[in-house]
């Protein structure tokens, strides 16, 4: 048996033996978070030492910033009930436990919407929660995919996977761009994530395929806690797909994500992301909050990472991939749709970083918000001394549909070298009448014609994510606008 | 014969301000009706109530199109039934691809009409024939919707999408301003070969010029809110050798 049909016998059966405590067999742990549960965390995780050490140093540092109120983050344009950490559980063994039994015990609307998006029957279970045979059919699929990847030293596993098999790497890379240390949700990440994904390209490697979007079944599930880490080393290239057009529904209201990105000398690494995380409902009532840490580290020469994001989902979204832009002559992109509606609320944008020589950073986020929504960019341009020639480009607009939301901008910079060269723009619009009549004067319906302007104000975003996602991405928005306005 | 449009003593006010105070006008199947008359007489206020703008209160008359209560119909629906107005200003669609754009509206008029939707092959064919007729640029075709085309381009493409979408009832407002010589004969062209026995035409303009190319079979004259004159396209030679005063004149009198 492979890693790979060993891991998800593990995740089907998920009873582990040895333990030592009777809580062991159980999937899901008791509410709260302490000292015992991080190892209880870790035991049934089967983590080596370090892994433990490393948890339980996250959470003392943890339990350092949460018994003092004033180390909570409060400075986004957020606003969201207070948050009971001692409420939660923090580890349910992934995909273990179905909550219905077939498909006709799940919300009509939400298969619906699968429908619409055109998702085979099986993965409408999974993503739905529905009991599914512990080998579905891709998972083959999966496997003749790790085969092509492993014949070029690409390594693309589950963390759990990683840090069994690759540890000398997890070690070496894990924290190194985001530390536990680095924030609130950082450090209780680090103490208690319970998986995600591992990727490495080998120096020179051009990955051939686009990463995980055939592996979608395999991500719904690990939810809460998600760590994903990748590592490119010299010269080589990544493509790295993450989440889905599929609404995911989770019982779990806190997600705090982290995610890594490591590029070496002349190496590029690509990081889109569709997310759409059940937003609650109508009044914002049992959606989920994300906050998450996205961070990637140019640290080479020539190297360059680039974000682009369509965020669609959740009722809080706290989110701001960063790059920084280390060495010399690196590139850093951040490309974003944020799109929110009834009682949502996004604060979302980037932070560039430039350290290093003739670094360069783009930016560009379009917002647009519906219903009672808020939508606020946040960005962050740093230049440091040494960061002789560093430009970048910064251009935030926003889009209002109706007159109840709202928009922001909060860009921030931070100059220290002279020989910048640094432009920002910010526009606010409104879907214009004309524009609305124009289309309807050519037999548009209203709805159609609302779907048509928001994708065109995206498009410039749109592009930039690869081809299959692009289309999935677009078709996301068109429902996501449905009754959306009007 | 039912009239294609017919207007009866419409009124419509802005603001309790009244702009129409009484149109009449009736277009049959095959005709072409010009209508003239000075800057703020209300001939776009007209066009832009029979596309069903709401900017306007209408207070009083009726309009049929085909025997049907037009002012009962939403703005796409009037469109898919067949009116269409080439716009005295096309607006800007930033990012919405032409062919996008041209796929949405022809589907939609095609779904109306009980046709099957055009794929993106026979759209695109489509497209490539039509804009050969009027003669637009094919580059266009690759653009966002009038974003960036210069004034004579966005009128011609008004044009374009009137051949694309086959209406009934095309109107055309002020299409000849912004245009060249050649870019006038060749819009001019395009409507001559659209003009059909079951299309009916209503052509604002404030020149004589147009119509010595497209021969209108009515020419109207509207002066402060109403048809003050109707008559055969000799008319509008008239209005060019005398101006409007001459038409004032003549009501007072
Ligand atoms: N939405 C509006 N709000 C206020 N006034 C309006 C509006 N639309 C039209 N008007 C006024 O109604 C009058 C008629 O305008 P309209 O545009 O119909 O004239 P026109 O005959 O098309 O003129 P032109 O030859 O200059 O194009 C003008 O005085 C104009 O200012
Ligand atoms: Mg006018």
């Amino acid at each position: 048996m492979n890693t790979d049909t060993q891991y998800l016998h593990q995740v089907a059966e998920s009873d582990y033996e040895h333990g030592w405590s009777t809580d062991i067999a159980s999937d899901t742990i008791p509410k709260g978070l302490n000292e015992e549960v991080i190892r209880l965390i870790s035991a049934k995780k089967q983590d080596p030492d370090w892994m433990l050490e490393s948890r339980l140093r996250a959470f003392r540092h943890w339990e350092t910033l949460a018994s003092d109120t004033d180390k909570y983050p409060r400075w986004a344009h957020l606003d969201h009930p207070e948050i009971n950490f001692q409420d939660i559980s923090y580890y349910s063994a992934p995909g273990s436990k179905p909550r219905y039994e077939s498909l006709d015990e799940v919300d009509p609307e939400l298969l619906q919407t699968f429908e619409a998006l055109g998702i085979p029957l099986e993965e409408q279970k999974v993503l739905a929660g529905v009991a599914v045979d512990a080998v579905v059919d891709s998972v083959s699929v999966t496997t003749t995919f790790k085969e092509e990847l492993a014949k070029l030293g690409i390594i693309f596993c589950s963390f759990t996977e990683a840090i069994e098999n690759h540890g000398d790497l997890v070690r070496k890379y894990m924290g190194s761009v985001v530390p536990h240390t680095d924030n609130f949700y950082a450090a209780l990440n680090a103490a208690v994530f319970s998986d995600g994904s591992f990727c490495y390209i080998p120096p020179g490697v051009r990955c051939p395929m686009e990463l995980s979007t055939y592996f979608r079944i395999n991500q719904a599930g690990t939810g809460q806690f998600e760590r994903t880490l990748i590592v490119a080393e010299e010269g080589s290239y990544v493509s790295y797909l993450e989440g889905c057009t599929a609404p995911r529904r989770d019982e779990n209201q806190l997600h705090a994500a982290v995610v890594e990105i490591i590029a070496h000398k002349d190496a590029e690494v690509k990081y889109s992301t569709i997310q759409n995380w059940y937003p609650g409902n109508a009044e914002g009532k049992g959606g989920v909050f994300n906050f998450v840490t996205k961070r990637g580290i140019c640290e080479g020469t020539g190297s360059k990472i680039s974000w682009t994001q369509l965020e669609t989902g959740s009722a809080i979204t706290w989110k701001y991939p960063s790059v920084i832009l280390k060495g010399d002559h690196s590139i850093g992109e951040f490309y974003s749709v944020a799109f929110t509606k009834g009682r949502q609320q996004a604060d979302t944008g980037t932070k560039m970083l430039h350290l290093g020589r003739n670094t360069s950073s783009t930016i560009i986020s379009k917002g647009i918000s519906a219903g009672q929504s808020n939508n606020s960019y946040r960005g962050l341009v740093r230049i440091n001394k040494r960061a002789e020639n560093a430009r970048n480009f910064a251009q935030c607009d926003s889009m209002l549909l109706g007159d109840r939301c709202g928009a922001h901008t909060f860009p921030y910079l931070e100059i220290h070298n002279p020989t910048a060269q640094v432009e920002h723009e910010a526009t606010t619009s409104k879907v214009g009448e004309d524009q609305m009549f124009y289309c309807q004067q050519r037999g548009i319906s209203e709805q159609d014609a609302i779907k048509l302007l928001v994708s065109g104000f995206c498009q410039e975003i749109l592009t930039k994510l690869p081809m299959e996602f692009a289309v999935e991405a677009r078709k996301l928005l068109a429902i996501e606008l449905e009754g959306s306005v009007g | 014969m039912t009239p294609i449009l017919e207007i009866r003593g419409l009124q419509a006010s802005v603001e309790d301000m009244p702009i129409l105070k009484g149109v009449d006008l009736s277009v049959n199947p095959g005709e072409v009706h010009a209508i003239m008359g000075p800057n703020g007489s209300g001939k776009s206020t007209l066009a832009s109530i029979l596309a069903g703008r709401e900017d306007y209160e209408i207070d009083g008359g009726t309009v049929h199109y085909r025997g049907d209560d037009l002012l009962e119909m939403d703005v796409d629906e009037r469109a898919r039934e067949g009116v269409f107005l080439a716009f005295q200003y096309p607006v800007e669609l930033p990012g919405v691809s032409m062919m996008n754009f041209l796929k949405q509206a022809v589907n939609s008029v095609r779904e109306h009409r009980g046709q099957e939707p055009l794929g993106a092959a026979a759209l695109l064919r489509l497209a490539k024939e039509k804009a050969a007729l009027i003669e637009l640029n094919p580059r266009l075709k690759q653009r966002s919707v009038n974003q960036g085309f210069s004034g004579g381009e966005k009128k011609r493409n008004e044009i374009f999408q009137l051949a694309m979408l086959e209406p009934a009832m095309a109107i055309l407002d002020e299409t000849d301003s912004g245009l060249d010589i050649d870019a006038l004969r060749s819009v001019a062209h395009g409507v001559n070969q659209l003009r059909n026995p079951d299309r009916g035409f209503l052509i604002i303009t404030h020149y004589q010029r147009l119509l010595n190319y497209i021969v209108p079979d009515f020419v109207h004259v509207m002066v402060d809110g109403q048809i003050v004159q109707s008559a055969g396209k000799e008319l509008a030679l008239e209005l060019e050798k005398r101006g409007y005063d001459w038409v004032y004149d003549h009501i007072s009198a």
